[in-house]
């Protein structure tokens, strides 16, 4: 206890950041649940793609340790265009290969799942593969510092390093704790306010409410979906590029446990509720921080998980209940 | 499968100058560096058996692969100059690719065995596997040598079967704990495992040793990336030297994310750490990490080193040397006309000196010879700072 009160800033500002990575994940899986009532749990994976967009983003145009302010935030800019691009094609090529033809068919939601599931493994172990996979092009030995060594950890260059920037009590915050948290933030805002004012914002809630009015009402459904996946793909490969600017490493198999961490949380603040997948991922990420603290770092994942149980128990949907159709955002 | 693709080419050519005539045997033999031996037919000479086999039991893919790789090509050093020399009755090796993952030990153990042209394991590689499938080969009387398996334990089961070629944790541990006591003179130390077999036994020798100086202990998990956490704690206790017993994979985003946050304590690291994936992650945070290893530095073999460099087009790595060693023994019980079961006694009985040390087995099949190295980590290159004394 004494620890924690010792550490309070320090745990918090670390929570809150990874708090930010994990509700800008969670996003994705609220906003196509509150469409299509479907658990895209690919969506794990459409975020570890980004990691490696930013990643290869930033060794192509050569970045490294000790460059000027300006071309550090140009290459951080074009992390961002990359990842982001790259994270929301895969979500909506995604839609289109496994979940579309599947909603054509009428298909029961569960075989969804199961479509859910497998697009999963062959995302991950595609890029698990991706030495094989350029050699069938014969291009292995030409891309080697991109797809050697494809199922070990491959870390970012430093283009960033982390500077303290101001003292809170125990904690000195430094720029990369900022710049994730300013990021997540931002990337929130413009999401809220899209889905809130612009016309295919509109879209989307009003297919969440009522999918058969909506489309009574003119509303193209298809569209819609494409580019509910397309927004969910957007904030994963925002997520990623904040992920590895403060974690910098990532793998094939990266994206499995922030999934399950991201779905957690979208659950935890209501599934279908965007402020409550916001909420949810800050609460997950100053909650597994707390709990470390109190009862030892090992119990990290059970103290997030058993909250997660507690809060359903009481509120089975949720904190700010499920509801992306009524709620205003 | 680049590295015995490339090395398989060297041989082809070398065997080609020296025998010129068995040129289809031995075509055979080299595009077999896989599990499947160019089976035509038990030839025999004298009253050697051929078409043997050595297995090499390891990751050879998977995030610790490269541990693997290092020691498979110490292996195939052994095996490629065994058979220039006997190119009449060729040694190929079956590769048995474990991941370094426990649960698929015991099958492809089982596959081991069942291959009765195999007559000796070189590995398993990790502690973990170790202890899913030793039991097995124990049974089935197949020899393993392990040339990186450093978990004490794995010692004390009474298999008849386990053989180390090198020091257990039990003598890494307590070398480790010397060496942050005596030359980094650390006075708070930090510990930090990640539950595997292999990293809590040895970070629980350490935890021991330095009881009166450890101002903190932390467990993370395999697969972790943030350790958020951990960092806080390593910081609150104001360590000037952490040590973890783990792998290279944890390894390098903790100390990244130590780095990162302005800790300046020395991190030390054993063996699972030795690692160029290491390096090449932790990137500059790498820079001043000690690494201990039972496994010999290139210099203190010359000639291997040179051979191996020659092979591989790349030094020795971690283990390698112990591999070739590992090897050795077994391409010397076959050169002695030794089957699966005459191994196990001639393996008991080996000495002889190996490119790493002495090799010597005491009852429980322990290196009789233990010698621990220290390395640092200067200019993005792992550097030798000579034996733990």
């Amino acid at each position: 206890m004494q620890y924690l009160i010792d550490n309070f800033f320090s745990l918090t500002v670390t929570g809150i950041t990874l708090g930010a990575v994990y509700a800008l994940v969670a996003l994705g899986y609220t906003l196509v649940y509150g469409v299509l009532r479907l658990i895209n749990f690919a969506h794990s994976e459409v975020f570890m793609y980004g990691t490696f967009a930013a990643l290869w983003a930033v060794q192509f145009m050569g970045g490294h340790a000790g460059a000027s302010i300006p071309q550090v935030i140009g290459w951080i800019v074009v992390m961002f265009v990359v990842a982001m691009a790259t994270s929301g094609l895969v979500a909506v090529g995604l839609e289109r290969v496994a979940y579309r033809p599947l909603r054509k068919r009428n298909a029961p939601p569960l075989i969804a799942l199961i479509s859910a599931i497998g697009a999963s493994f062959v995302l991950s172990e595609l890029m698990g593969l991706r030495d094989k996979f350029a050699g069938i092009f014969g291009q292995e030995q030409n891309l080697d510092a991109y797809v050697g060594r494809a199922r070990n950890n491959a870390g970012l260059a430093e283009i960033l390093q982390p500077k303290p920037v101001f003292t809170l009590v125990d904690y000195q915050v430094t720029n990369v704790d900022i710049l994730v948290v300013l990021g997540a933030f931002a990337m929130m805002i413009v999401l809220d306010q899209f889905v809130k004012r612009s016309r295919l914002g509109r879209g989307i809630r009003a297919v969440a409410q009522d999918p058969e009015a909506a489309a009574l009402m003119g509303v193209n459904r298809d569209r819609v979906i494409q580019v509910t996946f397309l927004v969910g793909g957007v904030m994963a490969g925002a997520a990623a590029v904040l992920y590895m600017l403060r974690i910098g490493i990532t793998r094939y198999d990266a994206g499995f446990l922030l999934g399950v961490k991201a779905f957690t949380a979208a659950v935890l603040g209501g599934i279908g509720n965007l402020r409550g997948a916001l909420l949810g991922g800050f609460i997950l990420g100053l909650t597994e921080n707390y709990g470390s603290a109190l009862v030892g770092t090992e119990w990290k994942d059970v103290v997030a998980f058993l909250l997660l149980v507690v809060i359903l128990l009481f509120r089975p949907t949720g904190l700010l209940g499920e509801s992306l159709g009524r709620s205003r955002a | 499968m680049n590295t015995s693709d490339s090395s398989g080419g060297t041989v082809h050519q070398r065997s080609v100058v020296r025998v010129g005539a068995p040129l289809i045997i031995a075509a055979l033999a080299l595009s077999a560096c896989g599990t499947s031996g160019g089976s035509s037919g038990t030839a025999t000479t004298g009253d050697k058996k051929c078409d043997l086999k050595i297995g090499m039991f390891g990751a050879l893919t998977g995030p610790n692969a490269n541990l693997g790789i290092y020691i498979h090509n110490g292996v195939k050093l052994a095996v490629d100059e065994y058979n220039a020399k006997n190119a009449d009755c060729k040694v190929t090796i079956a590769d048995f690719d474990s991941q370094g993952d426990p649960t698929q030990a015991p099958g492809l153990a089982k596959k081991a065995i069942d291959d009765k042209k195999i007559v000796g394991i070189v590995g398993p590689a990790f502690s973990g596997e170790s202890k899913a499938a030793d039991p097995l080969f124990n049974e089935a009387g197949l020899v393993t040598i392990t040339p990186s398996a450093t978990n004490p334990a794995l010692a004390e089961n009474g298999w008849k079967t386990f053989f180390r070629a090198l020091g257990n944790d039990a003598t890494q541990g307590p070398a480790a704990a010397k060496y942050i006591k005596d030359t980094v003179k650390s006075t708070k130390t930090f510990v930090i495992d990640d539950a595997s077999e292999y990293g809590k036994g040895l970070a629980d020798i350490v935890r021991k040793d330095l009881a009166a100086q450890s101002v903190g202990t932390d467990t993370v998990q395999t697969k972790q990336t943030d350790f958020g956490p951990s960092v806080t704690k390593v910081k609150a206790s104001k360590a000037d030297a952490l040590f973890y017993g783990g792998y290279a994979p944890e390894a390098a985003p903790l100390i990244k994310q130590l780095r990162d946050a302005g800790w300046k304590g020395t991190f030390v690291v054993a063996d699972g750490v030795k690692d160029q994936s290491y390096l090449d992650n932790a990137k500059s945070a790498a820079e001043g990490t000690i690494i201990t290893c039972p496994c010999a530095p290139p210099d203190s073999a010359p000639e291997f080193a040179t051979a191996y460099k020659k092979a591989f087009n790349t030094d020795p790595n971690t283990y390698s040397g112990e591999g070739f060693d590992s090897a050795q023994i077994l391409l010397d019980g076959i050169a002695a006309g030794k089957d699966r079961a005459g191994m196990v006694d001639f393996v008991k009985a080996y000495d002889k000196k190996g490119v790493t040390k002495q090799l010597k087995f005491d009852a429980k099949g322990e290196s009789a010879a233990v010698l621990v190295y220290a390395y640092k980590v200067e200019g993005g290159k792992i550097v030798s700072l000579g034996e733990i004394k």
